[in-house]
């Protein structure tokens, strides 16, 4: 049961997708216009989020080890379309108003980063609860930044109005409010050198920013590759420097062969 | 005319990243140097199309057929990332200088939502397969657009003072949002 109350945590609070991690940046952006979209968003995440946990840990020992990732790619996919058609048959309004960020939770690096760094690793009851923390901590971030933008933007919480028409920023609620509420949020973080994947030493080379305590691994597929073309090329230099080294070599030696051949021809 | 505004409103006025918020990533990781961000925005401009291609032929010939239109996302997916796979071995094999800049950024696109997102939405606007291929290829180069010149403004930030709490990810988004401004002002061209 600690290990459990301990994922939990874990999700709210010290691996926060959004205010620490900083993972899942599309549709943090896109539906936060306003607090029950983001409310909407980040609870139908969850719902995937603890349920593709549950099945990839359950099928952890079966899945071979490299097809895992289609593997999970498929079992997210099965369980969006199952909650893509819950939500037109039961919360039209939040369907219409999520459209295609629904079916684009199969590319949440969330949901990938969480099978693959705890699911396939962990107990069943274990990855439960961790997917059930990170998709609780992914909503209440949604819900905040939506908030925000909506008292902003539109004077109200959750619809209801109580700012004046006159004194709506409308900008907050459209695309460019977006952008600029969250650089807010992380400028804040910076000042106040909260824990977050933007404040921290970065390198930019890798794509995660190689800030390896609180990686996740969703983007350890990505830099593998440009981890490996690292290596080769490194390789190749070491290769070439050592042929090179090894041609000066000889043909110092044939040198000094020539040289001392000579001297004994003076002799 | 009609395909015309297509043109215009997936390139400019619905931009991908700046107003429709697809491919938020790679935007804000790759876009540190001109020519990375431009690489970056090729490999993906090439992966959309493809996609587009074959995307539709698979929904109205398999897909719609046997009614099995639910199955979109899981069959997209897949299809989207045999793709990237299958262009990376075709790359090494027939064009190896090709691979060697591009190389780099193909796996990075599998888990980039803006082809799956344009994919999906060639499907939902009821498109038909010149619309949807053209709506493909001009929504990727408007990505191609805004990735590159944010990196241009993020090689002339270096050199500026900014606020000590606004350095890194803080300014590029500021940034963003003042090219989300600048790119609203496309909105009365439709």
């Amino acid at each position: 049961m600690n290990t459990c109350m301990e994922r939990l945590k874990n999700g709210i609070i010290t691996e926060n997708p959004t205010f620490v991690m900083m993972l899942g940046m599309c549709p943090t952006l896109a539906v936060t216009s306003s607090a029950i979209n983001g409310l909407g968003m980040g609870l139908t995440t969850t719902v995937v989020l603890a349920l593709s946990n549950i099945f990839i840990s359950l099928l952890r020992k079966v899945i071979p080890d490299k097809v895992r990732i289609p593997a999970f790619i498929v079992i997210v996919a099965s369980f969006v379309t199952i909650i893509q058609l819950l939500l037109k048959a039961y919360l039209p309004f939040l369907d219409s108003a999520l459209g295609v960020y629904i079916p684009l939770i199969v590319v949440n690096c969330i949901i990938l980063g969480r099978a693959e760094a705890y699911a396939s690793k962990n107990p069943v009851l274990a990855s439960a609860f961790d997917g059930l923390g990170m998709g609780l901590g992914f909503t209440f971030g949604l819900t905040c930044i939506g908030i925000c933008r909506e008292i902003l933007g539109a004077g109200a919480i959750f619809g209801k109005e109580f700012i004046p028409d006159d004194f709506h920023i409308t900008f907050f609620v459209l695309a460019p409010g977006a952008f600029l509420v969250l650089a807010f949020l992380t400028a804040i973080q910076n000042k106040l050198k909260l824990p977050s994947a933007t404040n921290t030493g970065t390198d930019d080379s890798l794509s995660c920013g190689g800030n390896c305590a609180s990686c996740v691994g969703a983007s350890c597929v990505a830099n593998k590759g440009i981890i490996e073309a690292e290596r080769t090329a490194a390789k190749a230099a070491k290769a070439q420097a050592a042929k090179e080294a090894a041609a000066r070599a000889k043909a110092a030696k044939e040198a000094k062969a020539a040289q001392e051949a000579a001297e004994k021809k003076e002799d | 005319m009609n395909l015309f505004v297509i043109i215009i409103s997936s390139m400019l006025v619905s931009n991908v990243v700046l107003s429709q918020f697809l491919g938020i990533c790679p935007f804000l990781g790759v876009s540190k140097k001109v020519g990375t961000a431009a690489g970056m925005g090729v490999a993906v401009t090439f992966v959309i199309t493809l996609a587009c291609i074959i995307t539709y032929p698979i929904y109205y010939g398999i897909l719609v057929p046997l009614k099995l239109e639910y199955l979109q996302t899981i069959a997209f997916i897949l299809i989207i990332a045999a793709l990237v796979q299958f262009v990376e071995m075709a790359l090494k094999k027939f064009m190896p200088a090709l691979h060697a800049s591009l190389g780099v950024y193909l796996p990075l696109i599998t888990t980039n939502c803006a082809v799956l997102g344009v994919a999906i939405n060639n499907i939902t606007d009821g498109y038909n397969f010149m619309e949807s291929l053209i709506c493909g290829i001009f929504t990727a180069i408007g990505f191609l657009i805004a990735i590159v010149i944010l990196a241009g403004i993020r090689e002339r930030i270096e050199f500026n003072d900014v606020p000590e709490s606004f350095k890194g990810t803080p300014i590029v988004l500021v940034t963003a949002s003042l090219m989300a401004i600048a790119f609203c002002g496309f909105a009365g061209l439709v």
